[in-house]
């Protein structure tokens, strides 16, 4: 089974690459953008088990190492 | 001789590089007694103090240090910094005892978006750790930085706290003792550059002291913190 792990900046936190990004699509002429936050995203591959186990356990990994909750927040989704 | 007894431990990481520029300051400038610890080691006993040297853990994998928190000398130093020894951790080394949760708070990457390779000054704010003491408040000292992610941040309440107990131990500063947006290398809250526990005896900085301790490289300010931590070390027999 699959999962995908989301983890971004915490409102609050500068994020100097999303706004040397924002400043760039400012200079393309791709307007109307507001604001930019760069984040990770993770794919994951499981054995089978229950969705909620599932969760859990990644959720237990976002919070001992792939996202630093001084700075960032994180979301599981667990597919199927 | 003054501290010839003394055992300094300098860990050893996949990725560590100041390791050795840390080893000779330490042997061979100051003059104590210093070994490498691989990362796999589990103990540290034996050892009067600790330098978390610079370098890219695991190449900076995921985040700064994430990685090399989990490595088994890390709960080592857990214990050796629960039990008062001395421990600083030097660039990454600060970085590591962040993700560790050693030391509040986390680094992001520099406001510039640069990789900042220079001197910097810093303004000494505390004597209270094993590495400052003696080196008066207020005094400038000149060391350089080497870095990428060395931006720290905290949230105000933790920033607060830090102030009012005495965990600021260095800020960026010009050249005349005053912390300017100027000084500030790569957009730290509050120019801080070195931060302690709050019992003292753990100091991380962005800036490298075993970089500048002769001086034939330019400058011998960071003796004074090995110097200082040698001193801390004879006076508590340890």
């Amino acid at each position: 089974m699959k999962a995908k792990i989301y983890v971004t900046f915490k409102k609050g936190v500068l994020d100097p690459q999303g706004k040397a990004i924002h400043a760039s699509l400012t200079h393309l002429g791709i307007g109307g953008v507001e604001d930019v936050r760069v984040g990770k995203f993770m794919e994951v591959r499981l054995h089978e088990m229950g969705k909620e186990e599932a969760r859990a356990r990644l959720e237990e990994a976002c919070r001992r190492l792939l996202a630093n909750t001084v700075i960032e927040d994180y979301r599981v989704e667990v597919e199927g | 001789m003054k501290g010839r007894a003394v055992k300094t431990a300098v860990l050893v990481f996949p990725g560590s590089n100041c390791d050795h520029d840390a080893y000779h300051a330490l042997k061979h400038v100051v003059g104590v007694d210093a070994e490498f610890v691989w990362h796999k080691e589990s103990s540290l006993s034996g050892f009067g103090a600790v330098v978390i040297p610079g370098g890219f853990t695991y190449g900076d994998y995921l985040r700064t240090g994430a990685m090399a928190k989990l490595s088994p000398v890390m709960e080592a130093v857990r214990g050796f910094a629960a039990a008062g020894g001395p421990v600083i951790g030097i660039c990454n080394g600060f970085q590591i005892l962040l993700e560790a949760g050693l030391l509040p708070g986390a680094m992001i990457v520099n406001e510039s978006l640069r990789f900042v390779c220079d001197y910097v000054h810093l303004r000494t704010e505390t004597e209270r750790t094993p590495f400052t003491r003696g080196i008066r408040r207020e005094r400038v000292l000149k060391i350089p930085v080497a870095h990428y992610q060395g931006n720290y941040y905290a949230d105000e309440t933790v920033l607060s706290a830090l102030e009012a107990k005495g965990q600021v131990v260095f800020r960026y500063c010009d050249a005349g003792g005053e912390a300017t947006p100027e000084s500030n290398p790569n957009g730290s809250a509050r120019n801080i550059a070195g931060i302690c526990n709050e019992a003292g005896n753990v100091l991380g900085m962005m800036p490298h002291p075993e970089r500048c301790a002769e001086g034939v490289l330019g400058s011998a300010d960071g003796r004074l913190l090995f110097d200082a931590m040698v001193s801390w070390l004879g006076e508590r027999g340890r």
